[in-house]
């Protein structure tokens, strides 16, 4: 009889494999530390103080001085840019944050015990995707009122689906395997089944969502502020400063827009990276 | 037939709920919507009474039931309200500016597909390559992209730096007349009568804002297509039709093409959705009169009539093409 | 008929790695054989012998991550491995073709199937047009398709599955090729259709004069079907040879150690195992047989109806390819039977009988429609099976699984697995209590405890065989229902772990339900056994007089239909 002696995958040469596989994997954790470093330490480390105005220097275009430029009150674009950084991330994270626990919670019942509670939570969330997201996201804000809040409430409610369903496939496809069953003939009950057996199975590809949505939540909350709902002026916030800006670009003043707009970008840009990183890093066989 | 006319039937009964539930959404978020609307058609030389007076009129003091069964019994005759700041009906209001909306989706959608599609199957055939690499670096960017942020950035560039485009004033130059509306797509309507100054005048104000919304949906519709054709590349039937010596023509255009095809048909409506959602920023970017502008507008001043047909009209745009998209999935596939 | 002097096909010294996660891994080292004209040659070996990559290579269809890294691959003398890739499409279907397992995948889900076979007379210029709609139907009768005409517009998900194997077929030998090879093509499929499908391919090769390389793991298929053998292990050639001779009197080990482990028709489990198994020489258990007049378990015309599901093919955007159509099939008929303590039970038919459906139902994994289950004097079916995992009965009645590697939670480590029984239903409360009973039920399987630690995807399958195996006997069950315990596995696996079952019922005192498709194996662990079809027990009797004298047509044709290889002391039976 033939005894295989199968090694244990060491996660530390996995993790090797993974990046070298994907080179840009590397550019985005380098990414992700820089953008958490201005979430934590933007405040500190800005240069001026972000809501701090001064007449006459206005519209300077960037220099030694003011790196990113003065916008039309003299505020330093920097570091109004680095102060934004943490609001903007709060927003999502926590979005982010509630919607995985809502729609993970009501997608793993659905899919798993399914009957009326699947039907129901289905025609919710039908209702919701029946929406374009961010216009829904738009009517909630407006008319629950303009406070950040009522953006990570508007945000997690359109990002629920997305965790719903994510959850409801994994543990559909779950409830009848033999591990399930085994477990049922071991005596366990089906809500311990579901949240022992089932659920952390689900956890991988669910993670692998959360980091791609952190992406998507960003955008969101800018869009919002963007077109003057939810964060209102004088916070710094990205959204804000791109719609700021966007009156002066007409006329040449590039800096107000260009670099918020940058660092929105290169943030969400960021988190994508990261989610499918993370993709590879889970399973391999969902690549995309 | 009989199977599939049964599917087709259960799916527009699928999508019922899910309009009904947009209609009470809409109904419940408009009526939370701070500022009285009362106050704003009284005028402002009117009093305690005469603002009630009209509060009366519209019915704005009834208890909450009533006045949803008020609003879907006008919603089935057909009457959304009238806007606020225009004094229009809705419906008009909506219906004058859903072409300009459409031409702008409509025409990001062909321009990003006729891009994506074949860009996605290339990085599937060659996966590793550097152009693979380059696809999916390319997908993620743009899926990255805030639409506001580079609308911006490309009026900057093409208008501002280097004047290839016209400025960024709506549809068309003050300069030029709207052409006799047949279908509401000016660029269409233009050709149609002839109009060939129109018609370039009004493909050049389409010009950036078409590319700003086709550069965030090249990406979903890059990736899906990848993806697909990855799996149906690794399928067995492609491994038989390699071993039977079928050329590679045939096998990635007839064997796997046109079954990778089918679940990014279905996904196509998710990309709808997005770009309905991502239309709200670039009209404000580029004055498009189209129905996100409309929105946004209303929304500033709690125009609850407009915003209720819009955020409605919206919803049920949606369900139907997804229906749309169903049903024709439905018909190609003849599995179902 | 061979002509040895020139071979149509040769293979000297092949090696293939394949570039992977842990580094290069050699699929196949050295491998040499050769295939003459007109003859059927076997390559057999257990999973990871490189038996499929050796022909992989030899077609050029290897996937991205494999390489050749020497050897010689000629056909006709001309040199393959130098050939590009537009010669090697020219040679693929006209010279040499494939087949292989899972016919309904093979095929493309949304072409027509005549329109498919067209493809690859119009790719190699065979036939065009009328003429070429006129050949494809002319094939699909050849393959004795019934209403080849109609046949010829029906997508695959139309046909059963045997069907789509004979369609494949027809694909395969469009264009007259010299070479068929196939890769297990029988796998999956009803041993009645198994040997449907293998007579057919051996009569349509004899016309064609075909030169088949005949690719299994079965080692009674290769005896019934191939001329010379090739037995592969751990991607080398171990022993090449004649079919009789090799089989009759292997010279290497590893072929003697596999012919010995293949279940026959007559012979004990303990012959299974090498002949330098200790266990070897060690007398069969018989456990004492009970002197209760009351049956420890009493199934009364249980019956269960499904809606009928129709399988659609590949569409993994979706979670499940199947639609319910509204035909109510009875997957079991009103199955009675009475299982006594210390008795062991065989449960056989082909696959879609309702074998597995009745394990579940006696299992209380799904509830019944109609009848009664007892075990031991309590009434258990009408217990519904959500309610059922805390009832007093569960910890008597315990499950193992066919599919090892599906039935252990990937999360889990093997300690974890077994323990999960104890924790939920035993009486111990203390870890350290656990972790000794668990040490104690994996020295009863023999996995040593070194391999607790370990997760699933880092056990082999006979590893995550026992582990289940340890986790169904941990709460001491009378009953045990195992369900195809050892399809899955190797048959070297498989020898060691029916052996262990075997030794585990005297020592627990357990009573076996075994449910399987293998008659041969049935006969080796049970004394009684049923025979089930269309959700009917059949026949049921001693093993022994089963399966000498059958009473009915279809047990008679399921012994004919389950082949196995000549052992040297045993006389090959005329098959009837």
């Amino acid at each position: 009889m033939t005894s295989v002696d199968l090694e244990i995958k060491r996660p530390r040469s996995h993790l090797v494999y993974v990046l070298s596989q994907n080179p840009v994997s590397l550019v985005a954790i380098f990414g992700f530390g820089l953008i958490l470093f201005a979430a934590l330490f933007g405040p500190v480390v800005a240069p001026y103080d972000p809501l701090a105005t001064n007449a006459a220097e206005a519209l300077k275009a960037p220099s030694w001085d003011h790196w990113f430029g003065t916008d039309q009150l003299g505020r330093d674009v920097l570091s109004r840019v680095l102060t934004a950084a943490r609001l903007d991330l709060m927003i999502s994270f926590a979005a982010v944050t509630l919607s995985f626990f809502i729609g993970a919670g009501m997608g793993s019942c659905a899919g798993y015990f399914g009957g009326w509670f699947d039907a129901i939570s289905g025609r919710i969330i039908d209702t919701i995707m029946a929406f374009p997201l961010f216009v829904l996201a738009m009517g909630i804000v407006a008319a629950l009122g303009n406070t950040v809040e009522n953006i990570i409430y508007a945000t997690a409610i359109i990002n629920v689906p997305f965790y719903a369903r994510v959850a409801r496939a994994e543990a559909a496809i779950r409830r009848n395997s033999g591990f399930v069953q085994a477990a049922k003939v071991a005596g366990n009950t089906d809500f311990r089944i579901l949240a022992i057996h089932v659920f952390p199975n689900s956890l991988p590809p669910m993670a692998v969502q959360a980091s791609l949505n952190m992406g998507w939540a960003i955008l969101n909350a800018a869009g919002l502020s963007f077109i003057g709902l939810g964060v209102r002026p004088p916070t710094p916030e990205w959204g804000i400063m791109v719609a700021e800006g966007a009156n002066f670009i007409i006329s040449g003043e590039w800096w107000l827009a260009i670099f918020p707009g940058l660092a929105l970008m290169l943030t969400v840009f960021t988190f994508n990276l990261l989610g499918d990183a993370l993709r590879d890093i889970i399973d391999p066989r969902q690549r995309t | 037939m009989s199977n599939r006319l049964r599917m087709v039937l259960g799916r527009v009964g699928q999508a019922l709920p899910a309009l009904l539930g947009v209609v009470v959404v809409s109904f419940i978020l408009t009526r939370a919507l701070p500022g009285d609307p009362a106050v704003y058609f009284a005028g402002p030389a009117a009093d305690a009474k005469s603002i009630q007076q009209v509060r009366e009129s519209l019915g704005l003091d009834r208890p909450l039931m009533e006045q949803f069964f008020i609003y879907f019994g006008d919603l089935l005759d057909g009457d959304l309200g009238v806007s606020i700041s225009t004094g229009q009906p809705v419906l008009d209001e909506l219906s004058r500016r859903l072409p300009a909306s459409l031409e702008l989706t409509l025409g990001a959608l062909l321009v990003s597909m006729i891009i994506a599609v074949p860009m996605g199957i290339l990085a599937a055939v060659r996966p590793g390559s550097l152009f693979d690499h380059g696809c999916r670096v390319f997908a993620t960017a743009g899926v990255s992209l805030p639409t506001f942020f580079t609308g911006i950035v490309l009026v900057f560039v093409f208008y501002y730096l280097l004047g290839w485009v016209p400025a960024p004033v709506g549809r068309l130059d003050f300069a030029f007349l709207p052409p006799p509306p047949i279908t509401g797509f000016y660029t269409l309507d233009a050709v149609l009568a002839g109009d060939s100054d129109t018609a370039l005048a009004a493909l050049g104000q389409l010009l950036l804002p078409i590319i700003t919304l086709a550069l965030f949906t090249l990406a979903p519709i890059t990736r899906m297509t990848r993806g697909a054709m990855l799996q149906a590349l690794s399928s067995d039937f492609i491994r038989t039709a390699r071993a039977a010596g079928l050329p590679s023509k045939t096998v990635v255009n007839r064997y796997a093409f046109r079954n990778a095809m089918l679940p990014v048909l279905t996904t196509l409506g998710m990309v709808f959705s997005f770009t309905l959602g991502a239309n709200v920023l670039v009209e404000k970017v580029f004055a498009w009169p189209g129905i996100g502008s409309f929105a946004v507008d209303a929304l500033v001043v709690s125009d609850y009539a407009a915003v209720q047909g819009f955020v409605l009209s919206m919803a049920v745009l949606f369900v139907l093409l997804n229906l749309l998209i169903d049903i024709a999935y439905t018909l190609i596939d003849p599995r179902i | 008929m061979s002509d040895v002097s020139f071979p149509l096909i040769s293979i000297q010294n092949l090696t293939v790695s394949f570039s992977t996660r842990n580094g290069f891994v050699k699929a196949v080292s050295n491998v040499s054989f050769d295939l003459s004209r007109g003859e059927t040659l076997g390559i057999v070996g257990e999973s990871g012998s490189g038996k499929s990559v050796t022909s992989y290579a030899l077609m050029g269809i290897l996937d991205s991550n494999g390489t050749i890294d020497g050897g010689k691959i000629e056909y006709s003398g001309m040199n393959l491995r130098s050939a590009n890739e537009k010669q090697m499409r020219e040679i693929r279907g006209r010279e040499i073709s494939m087949i292989f397992q899972n016919p309904r995948s093979a095929l493309n889900p949304i072409r027509k199937i005549g329109l498919q076979i067209e493809d690859v007379l119009r790719a190699h210029c065979i036939a065009v047009g009328a003429d070429a709609r006129r050949r494809a139907i002319d094939l699909l009768d050849k393959v004795k398709i019934r209403d080849p005409a109609k046949r010829f517009h029906s997508f695959p998900h139309e046909i059963s599955g045997g069907m789509c194997q004979r369609v494949v077929i027809a694909l395969a030998l469009a264009c007259s090729p010299k070479v068929l090879i196939a890769d297990e093509p029988t796998t999956g499929l009803d041993v009645t259709t198994q040997k449907a499908i293998m007579d057919l391919i051996k009569e349509l090769g004899e016309d064609q004069g075909l030169s088949t390389i005949l690719i299994t793991h079965d080692l009674g298929l290769a005896a019934n079907y191939c001329n010379r053998v090739v037995v592969m292990q751990h991607g080398e050639v171990i022993e090449t040879g004649g079919v009789n001779s090799l089989f009759r009197n292997p010279s290497h080990p590893y072929t003697r150690a596999l012919v010995d482990a293949t279940p026959r028709r007559t012979g004990i489990v303990r012959e299974l195992l090498p002949k330098n198994d200790p266990r070897h020489s060690q007398p069969e258990p018989r456990p004492s047989s009970s002197t209760r007049s009351h049956p420890l378990l009493i199934v009364d015309g249980l019956t269960k109806e499904f809606l009928d599901v129709r399988s659609l093919g590949w569409m993994p955007w979706r979670n499940n390819n199947a639609i319910r159509t509204d035909r109510i099939f009875r997957a079991v008929d009103a199955v009675s039977f009475e299982l006594h303590e210390g008795e062991s039970l065989g449960l056989v038919g082909e696959s879609g009988c309702g074998k597995s459906t009745t394990s579940m139902m006696v299992m209380r994994l799904l509830d019944l429609d109609q009848g009664t289950i007892q075990l031991a004097g309590e009434d258990i079916g009408s217990v519904p099976s959500t309610r059922f995992a805390r009832h007093r009965a569960r910890p008597n009645l315990q499950f193992v699984f066919q599919d090892p590697t599906e039935s252990l939670n990937p999360r889990f480590t093997a300690m974890r697995c077994i323990a999960d029984p104890l924790l939920q239903l035993g009486r111990l409360s203390r870890r350290s209590e656990i972790k000794a009973r668990v040490e104690e039920l994996a020295n009863l399987v023999q996995l040593p405890d070194s391999l607790l630690s370990r997760f699933p995807h880092q056990l082999s399958g006979g590893q995550k065989a026992r582990v289940g195996i340890a986790r169904a006997i941990a709460l001491n069950p009378k009953l045990l229902i195992l369900d195809e315990p050892t399809a899955a596995l190797d048959v070297s696996v498989q020898a060691v772990v029916l052996n262990l079952l075997v030794d585990l019922r005297a020592q627990l005192g357990m009573s076996y339900l075994f449910v399987s498709h293998d008659l041969n194996v049935v006969r080796l662990l049970c004394d009684k056994v049923m025979v089930m079809q269309a959700g009917r027990i059949i026949e049921q009797g001693p093993s022994s007089k089963v399966m000498n004298t059958p009473k009915t047509a279809y047990t008679r044709q399921l012994l004919a239909s389950s082949l196995e290889p000549p052992h040297a002391s045993f006389r090959q039976e005329i098959a009837q």
